[in-house]
């Protein structure tokens, strides 16, 4: 054996003695190196932030001009009602990437070589969710910045903005485990945003994101209210508009904790039950 | 407890694997000695991957008992992660990182400082000879080149074990000739290798021990030569240089190996299983003053064994063919 060969494996002498487990520490490192790909992946590839940003911009351009009129008066007022909805409604799917991009690391195997190596059994999923935090930021930049382009302002001013962002990651790092959950069942990525936008649209769109509430049929006002993107859009419309209030934000806070209670353990086990 | 150097570096009693009705791995007793190269030998779905996946701690067994560098496999999975390396049938890199970012990733992970894994990365991308497409994304690569990549990121953490699940399947054979190579330099430096392979050339090739497993059964084991020595006769043949000469040549073969040679052109050939037959045929075919342009005793191919073992053919020919 040759002292200077790359391929030498370490001999017991050389080799530090085996640790038998991962502190908390070394795995929250480990998921922050695993997030780091997503960011040399942008880095990489500027355009893809580009593709995901049309979709979005499209959005707000198409319901501010050809629905506002006819929804709100005038789609100025629509705008300055619609925006924070719109927001909440990008959050939910931008959280499909998590489960893409975790479906994408399952088919190729790389998730076999992740779970070969001696780190935190968590890290590859908590990596992926947290590196998916990167492009949530992005979309919502994205579309406050076209909205106030169009003339939407920000009455809370921008702690009220601020807050309305915490509070959009934190729903997103927990509805990231629906992503997870999505990602696993799949067969492949593709089929990842096929599952994902079909059950997110109707719970977008049936919620107050799009219209005022007071207009709809008795019954489905009800559904609506019940409606967690309700909740959520109800939360964010007051921070950035009027002014917080406690009640839609307790709301959230505890749809997210629920979600994350319910999503996480059955992510892990059907994780465990696909590999 | 664990001493240095244990005479086996992954060990496996009676381990047992379902999937709902599938059984997967139905009994598998398996050794690798310490420094050597076990081939583990069978068709597709013969439960080669799911032992892998097993001894590399990705799954769980049914039932059965395996330690790997002395560690168990169910209580102390951690501590076989820092010595195994692991090599899957597909190369498993990120496409969208690039060649040098890969390898970064995985020295991090380890726990390296970010000097020391470029260090590494660096290191391992000029012994796989891919230097110069170190700062190219994966997913432009050629098959071999990801391969190269794959198995060098298995390395990063200077495995003293290595699984090599069917490396070469899928490659066309300069590549495979390639990745022999390398292979066989690991070992040289002292790593332990179960390579799984459908290739029979391949396990000759490369592997110390082989074991052959069928339906998730160890159906034969031993060293190559063994094995062909164990369930294949040796094939006795010789061309006379005068094509008039094979009814002869027909006649001396049929006494001595006491059987009906086959006769194919001016071949003639014949089972034996006494390896003096081959003198005896030198000084009868000289006695009838018959001239051979071919007289060979060869044991039987690791196919013929394959076939005697299993009652059917490897899958390799389509194989082949399909990656060519």
């Amino acid at each position: 054996m040759t002292a200077t060969s790359a391929t030498a494996p370490q001999t017991r002498g050389q080799a530090p003695p085996l640790s038998s487990r991962v502190g908390i520490g070394e795995g929250i490192a480990q998921s922050f190196t695993l997030a780091w790909r997503t960011v040399v992946q942008v880095r990489h590839n500027p355009w893809e932030l580009g593709d995901f940003s049309i979709q979005p911009i499209m959005f707000v351009l198409l319901f501010t001009f050809m629905f506002g009129g006819a929804i709100a008066g005038d789609w100025q007022s629509y705008l300055t009602f619609m925006l924070p909805g719109m927001i909440v409604m990008n959050m939910l799917f931008v959280t499909l990437y998590v489960g893409q991009g975790l479906n994408t690391d399952l088919t190729k195997g790389v998730f076999d070589r992740l779970r070969s190596l001696p780190i935190a059994r968590w890290a590859p999923l908590a990596g992926r969710i947290l590196a998916d935090q990167v492009k949530q930021i992005w979309s919502i930049i994205l579309v406050l910045g076209v909205g106030m382009v169009l003339g939407f302002r920000l009455g809370n001013g921008i702690t009220g903005m601020l807050g309305a962002t915490a509070l959009l990651l934190a729903f997103a790092l927990a509805f990231s485990w629906v992503g997870v959950v999505v990602g696993i069942m799949a067969k492949d990525p593709e089929r990842v945003q096929i599952y994902g936008f079909t059950a997110l649209f109707p719970i977008t769109m049936v919620s107050n994101v799009f219209v005022p509430v007071e207009t709809l049929p008795g019954w489905l006002e009800t559904v609506v209210d019940a409606n967690p993107v309700s909740t959520i859009a109800d939360a964010v419309r007051g921070l950035m508009l009027t002014g917080a209030e406690a009640g839609p934000i307790i709301e959230t806070l505890l749809w997210a904790g629920g979600i994350a209670v319910v999503f996480a353990p059955l992510s892990v086990w059907m994780f465990k039950r696909r590999t | 407890m664990h001493a240095p150097q244990a005479a086996y570096a992954v060990q496996a009693d009676g381990l047992v694997k379902r999937f709902g009705e599938t059984v997967a791995l139905d009994g598998i007793d398996l050794g690798v000695r310490t420094g050597t190269v076990l081939g583990l030998l069978g068709p597709n779905g013969a439960g080669k991957t799911t032992a892998v996946r097993v001894l590399s701690t990705l799954l769980t067994p049914d039932s059965g008992h395996a330690t790997v560098g002395g560690y168990d496999i169910s209580t102390e999975a951690h501590q076989i992660r820092q010595l195994i390396g692991l090599t899957g049938q597909y190369a498993a890199v990120d496409e969208s990182l690039t060649g040098f970012e890969n390898l970064l990733l995985i020295g991090r992970l380890l726990g390296m400082e970010r000097s020391e894994a470029k260090a590494r990365a660096r290191e391992l991308l000029a012994e796989f000879d891919l230097s110069d497409a170190g700062g190219r994304a994966a997913k432009t690569y050629s098959g071999g080149m990801r391969r190269r990549l794959d198995l060098s990121a298995s390395l990063v953490g200077r495995p003293r074990i290595l699984y090599l699940d069917e490396p070469t399947t899928g490659l066309d054979p300069r590549v495979r000739l390639e990745l022999w190579a390398l292979i066989r330099r690991l070992v040289a430096d002292g790593v332990t290798v179960l390579l799984t392979t459908q290739y029979l050339e391949e396990a000759d090739e490369l592997a110390d021990d082989i074991i052959v497993i069928d339906h998730g059964k160890v159906i034969a084991s031993g060293t190559p030569a063994q094995l062909k020595a164990a369930t294949g006769t040796q094939t006795l043949a010789v061309r006379p240089s005068d094509p008039s000469h094979v009814a002869t040549v027909r006649a001396v073969v049929a006494e001595l190996s006491s059987t009906q040679p086959e006769v194919n052109g001016s071949l003639v050939t014949a089972p034996v299983s006494d390896p003096a037959v081959l003198p005896a045929a030198v000084r009868r075919l000289d006695d009838a003053g018959v001239v051979v342009t071919e007289l060979t005793l060869r044991s039987a191919s690791l196919d013929e064994v394959f076939l005697s073992l299993t009652g059917h053919p490897t899958e390799r020919n389509e194989a082949h063919s399909g990656a060519a």
